[in-house]
């Protein structure tokens, strides 16, 4: 890592993105104190991460990208020995939520990379704590696993809980993260919201429309602030870096020529498009 | 007290729940111990008068020496001490809790042998029933110690392997438990002394079977007390959290002062 600092609010949920070997892993293990830092000023809660490590134990919540269980422990043991580490009680309910009912008895060498990850995540957030780390969370989570733990991230929120989460699935950060920062090289890049991020970018906004007849079919129409133009599946693709102004004057021209709009779509520029331009990596995409 | 609890009831479990475990805690010393009884009893009649301390070292030897370190590295190269870490289970209960629960499954094989080995083999019992229980208790903290200090320094389980068998054969061979410490030749007997199953061997004889021994079993004694305490300091304070951050308090070679007792030992004796 290399000079860099952020500082993260309570009850915000803050991502990590960047592509592999940015520093996000190293970034959060100096927080979470498993890795000490040579130099810088780190606190968590006010605690500092590598001195205070014990006090640091219940203030957080970690999944961690690389870990482990032992192999014979099982789901309902699993839960049990680190809430007793944490001293509270056991909290099965979070297994159910998380669909680990049926597994309890299981050893841990038995279940799938998706309830392993599961499990650790539950194993995480059972203590409550008021700072929880997250990374890579969803990695190996089928579609309706990954929207509870969507839900249980919003719900941890509106707790009050401070979600840090190191991501590849920029969809993810973008749905979820308040804040998020780019990390590049063990540097940020760039931070601030999913919104700030896409708008300060030399993204284009995409613009499709169909109409009923061929008034848009002409290449030589031209719109205002388009900087190019494609045709797909009936839909005429324009890519605008003004849309409100492009979109007025595609409907304005439908009309004068008596053609009918059926559909018309705008897509904001994504984070990913963003973190591509960024990253410089669009062009390996 | 409730986690300390937990993570011991869990590790007691594990001992017998991993096979690997259970073949080395139980089925592996009790069956060299009715291999060897049964063999050894027509061989060497001698070998029935130290039959049951010679085979409950064995069991310790497999229990700790053998079997103790692999499981906690190969937890550390998996990232289990990592997730340990992270929800506050402290590097003294991971270095501590195996090795008592070792300790325990050690207790049951040593009642079985205790009790069998006068029955099936005609071995003469210990007669002094509270030096027996304190020179086991010794015997296993420092054969426990030495597990856990090759766990803390191995890279990985062929490292184990190495370090263990460098303990095991030599105990087997020259630790007193197949041939008597008093008739070993000079040399060998002096190496013989830089091994904890010779002084458990002798304080066994000294302490629990009131037989004449070849040195004062208090040595014996002292030097097994004093070699637990330096393996299980030294584990700790060269006990590293996982493979990725290694950031050691110490080389790995200060393991050699776990010796020293032992070096003094064979010096002195």
């Amino acid at each position: 890592m290399d000079g860099i600092s952020f500082e993260v609010q309570r009850g915000e949920i803050f991502g990590l993105l960047g592509p592999n070997g940015a520093g996000k892993t190293t970034t959060l293990e100096s927080l979470e104190g498993l890795r000490a830092p040579d130099g810088g000023i780190l606190q968590v809660m006010g605690v500092d991460p590598t001195r205070e490590s014990r006090k640091l134990r219940n203030l957080i919540g970690v999944q961690l990208q690389t870990s482990g269980l032992p192999d014979s422990m099982r789901v309902d043991e699993v839960m049990r020995f680190f809430c007793a580490y944490h001293g509270v009680a056991p909290n099965y309910h979070l297994l159910d939520r998380l669909g680990l009912a049926e597994k309890m008895s299981a050893q841990y060498h038995t279940l799938s990379s998706g309830q392993k990850r599961r499990l650790e995540l539950a194993v995480a957030v059972a203590h409550t704590p008021p700072v929880v780390f997250l990374d890579e969370p969803t990695a190996g989570l089928d579609v309706p696993s990954r929207i509870e733990l969507h839900n249980l991230m919003r719900e941890l929120q509106t707790g009050g809980t401070t979600i840090i989460l190191a991501t590849h699935d920029m969809a993810e950060a973008e749905k979820m993260a308040d804040r998020v920062a780019i990390l590049l090289r063990g540097r940020i890049a760039v931070t601030g919201t999913p919104r700030e991020l896409t708008a300060t970018g030399a993204g284009l906004t995409k613009v499709s429309v169909l109409t009923e007849g061929h008034s848009l079919s002409e290449t030589s129409v031209t719109f205002p602030a388009v900087s190019q133009q494609a045709f797909k599946d009936e839909y005429a693709i324009y890519y605008s870096t003004d849309p409100g102004l492009t979109v007025s004057a595609i409907i304005a021209h439908i009309e004068a020529q008596g053609d009918t709009l059926i559909d018309l779509r705008v897509e904001r520029p994504s984070l990913e498009e963003r973190f591509l331009e960024i990253t410089g990596t669009r062009g390996d995409q | 007290m409730n986690a300390f609890a937990n993570h011991f009831s869990f590790e007691f479990r594990t001992g017998i729940r991993d096979k690997t475990l259970l073949l080395m805690n139980y089925l592996f010393p009790l069956g060299l111990y009715g291999l060897l009884g049964f063999l050894m009893a027509e061989l060497n009649p001698l070998f029935v008068e130290t039959m049951i301390p010679a085979m409950i070292i064995v069991a310790i030897l497999s229990g700790t020496v053998l079997s103790l370190p692999n499981p906690l590295v190969t937890a550390r190269e998996a990232g289990i001490f990592r997730s340990y870490k992270i929800n506050g289970v402290p590097a003294i209960s991971i270095l501590t809790i195996p090795a008592l629960t070792t300790m325990l499954h050690m207790v049951v094989v040593a009642a079985i042998i205790t009790a069998t080995a006068p029955l099936f083999f005609g071995a003469p019992p210990p007669v002094n029933w509270a030096g027996f229980i304190l020179v086991f208790l010794l015997a296993a903290f420092a054969h426990a110690g030495l597990g856990m200090l090759i766990s803390v320094i191995s890279s990985s389980s062929r490292a184990v392997v190495l370090w263990s068998q460098l303990i095991f054969l030599p105990s087997m061979m020259i630790g007193g438990l197949m041939i008597p410490y008093s008739m070993l030749p000079g040399a060998l007997g002096k190496v013989g002394l830089l091994l904890p199953s010779t002084h458990a061997m002798n304080a066994f004889q000294g302490l629990a079977q009131n037989q004449v021994t070849a040195f004062a079993p208090l040595w014996s004694v002292l030097i097994l007390l004093a070699g637990g305490i330096l393996s299980f300091g030294l584990a700790n304070y060269l006990f590293c959290w996982d493979r990725l951050n290694t950031t050691r308090r110490g080389h790995p070679a200060l393991a050699l002062l776990a010796l020293l007792p032992y070096v003094l030992g064979a010096a002195l004796l």
